[in-house]
């Protein structure tokens, strides 16, 4: 087991289409979580940015972008790219930082500006880059992928798209109770179901949407947190930031074959959950001990395969654990009690992070018509483009 | 005067005297199978190796899993936005040889009603889109028909 680190303070910038920069967006969330926090930004030693590939150059360096619109003070900065992944991958570093005794308080950011509808590679002629080639060759969007995994449960679990647009009802019921989400109305399931096919056999309703959206987080140590006068903060006890082993035998984005297993045997545990598992063995913790989740709801139906990735049931059961109610609010762990991206639309670098405020809300009890009784142990779950695992533990 | 044929990416398939086939890469110390192909190093941890040797994939495997796209993907797929969206069908095929799954479009006319998982397919030449200057080349994936699989 490594060290805890304590969350000294959540904050985030309302997701939607704003129509302004990242940099505001993030600047607004620092500025939240450093007031949450009590601490003052000249305080901050270190501070980290989940980089966005959709704001230009000060996007590839996020942690001076967002040091700069907080005023120059001299921090040490670090920026950070792993697709959707790029916010553990922040909090990891932070964590480094502050457990090597190199920091004693970490401002950690994220943003983006999205743009309307289906992400897209960037420009220029590139065949030696999947993300390019997928779309040029096979119009694979990511959406499509989506549809891939939709249609493989049905096939192989007995899955129905009806189960899947529970899973859209169950979140925006959460995110109409959350004022940082994009969507806060409830949805029926005869909304899902009249909405248009977007990748057979999912419909607009079960797809996330890109948003706007910033989020960061104040960390610190232990000792620091209570000199600071915070005697039980709330924990960050793993960060998992695994990759995956060879041979790949499922088929993710952006690629447009698996590994061959003709020569190794595949691992006996799969990408997916060993970025759970390896959160578990860090946090001495398991599925049985947690309050809730968060997880990467890309598609109502991979919200399922989260289910079974975390152990939350066994394989095959995600359907049944949601047919259940265990994974509603109230239920017995409730999952994406944020209202997960069903409810916020995908800010593709704020998005690990939101995970994480939304565990430090839950873990504090201040979560208002969302919260989950008597939280004392929560897991986010996610998984970034080209093979980056993550995952965040917290505890109080 | 008539567009050049072009493969949409150079040496992923090619019609030789076996027929139409894609085409990956092996590597000669742990015959590991890779495609898209690796030319330069194994990607097995455990093997060193550095010579690969370029193999056909199995003509026919079975669905894995499939989907369709009824939006018009962004660039850098090529389609004339002037022309009405016609969605095609995508699909995940499982090669029994390699144990390896490889998405491809499949052949025009084959919707999702045509597909379901462990149905046998066989890969045919396609045709991608075309340009002022070309003709782009793809594979693509077709049911085989109970005839055919006798």
């Amino acid at each position: 087991m490594t060290g805890d680190v304590a969350v000294l303070g959540a904050g985030m910038h309302p997701w939607g289409k704003w129509g302004r920069s990242f940099v505001e967006y993030g600047t607004a969330a620092a500025r939240a979580a450093l007031a949450d926090a009590g601490v003052d930004w000249a305080d901050v030693d270190s501070v980290v940015g989940a980089d966005t590939v959709r704001g230009g150059y000060p996007g590839y360096v996020s942690g001076a972008t967002f040091a700069q619109a907080l005023g120059w003070q001299g921090a040490r900065v670090t920026s950070v790219y792993a697709a959707c992944a790029a916010g553990a991958q922040a909090i990891d570093t932070a964590r480094a930082r502050i457990l090597s005794g190199m920091a004693d308080v970490v401002l950690v950011v994220g943003a983006d500006a999205a743009p309307k509808g289906f992400f897209a590679p960037a420009g220029g002629d590139r065949p030696d880059d999947p993300d390019w080639l997928r779309f040029r060759v096979l119009g694979a969007t990511n959406p499509a992928y989506f549809g891939l995994y939709a249609r493989r449960r049905m096939a192989l679990h007995g899955d129905t798209v009806e189960d899947f647009a529970q899973v859209k009802v169950k979140n925006a019921a959460a995110g109409a109770l959350n004022p940082n989400a994009r969507y806060r109305r409830a949805v029926t399931a005869e909304e899902v179901a009249a909405s248009a096919v977007v990748a057979d056999p999912l419909r607009l309703l079960d797809i996330c949407a890109t948003s706007d959206g910033g989020a960061a987080l104040v960390l610190s140590g232990i000792d620091f947190a209570r000199r600071h006068g915070v005697a039980d903060p709330v924990r960050i006890r793993a960060v998992s930031t695994v990759t995956p082993r060879y041979p790949r035998t499922v088929l993710d984005l952006p690629d447009i074959a698996t590994d061959s297993a003709a020569a190794v045997e595949p691992p006996a545990v799969g990408f997916r959950a060993s970025i759970a598992r390896a959160a578990y063995e860090e946090a001495g913790l398991g599925p049985e001990d947690l309050s809730l989740a968060e997880v990467y709801d890309l598609s109502t139906a991979l919200e399922l395969e989260w289910y079974e990735d975390l152990g939350l049931c066994a394989p095959g059961e995600g359907a049944k654990l949601l047919r259940e109610g265990a994974t509603a609010l109230g239920g017995r762990v409730p999952v994406n009690p944020s209202g997960g991206l069903a409810s916020f639309g995908e800010a593709v670098p704020a998005q690990a992070i939101a995970q994480v405020c939304e565990l430090t809300w839950q873990l504090r009890g201040t979560a208002g018509g969302r919260q989950v009784a008597g939280a004392r142990a929560g897991i986010t779950a996610n998984q970034g483009l080209f093979g980056h695992g993550s995952s965040v533990i917290a505890v109080r | 005067m008539a567009r050049a044929r072009t493969p949409v990416v150079d040496g992923w398939f090619r019609e030789d005297g076996g027929g139409f086939r894609l085409v990956g890469t092996r590597c000669a110390d742990c015959a590991s199978v890779f495609f898209p192909r690796e030319d330069a190093f194994c990607r097995n941890p455990a093997c060193a190796g550095t010579g690969l040797i370029e193999v056909p994939l199995s003509r026919r495997g079975t669905v894995w899993s499939w989907t369709d796209c009824r939006y018009r993907p962004p660039a850098p797929y090529v389609s004339d936005p002037a022309v009405e969206w016609e969605p095609y069908t995508l699909v995940a095929v499982e090669l029994a040889a390699e144990r390896m799954v490889v998405l491809g479009q499949a052949a025009p006319g084959v919707t999702p009603a045509d597909l379901a998982v462990g149905r046998e397919v066989e890969v045919v030449p396609g045709v991608l889109g075309e340009d002022s200057e070309r003709v782009w080349t793809t594979w693509h994936w077709r049911p085989v028909t109970p005839e055919e699989a006798a």
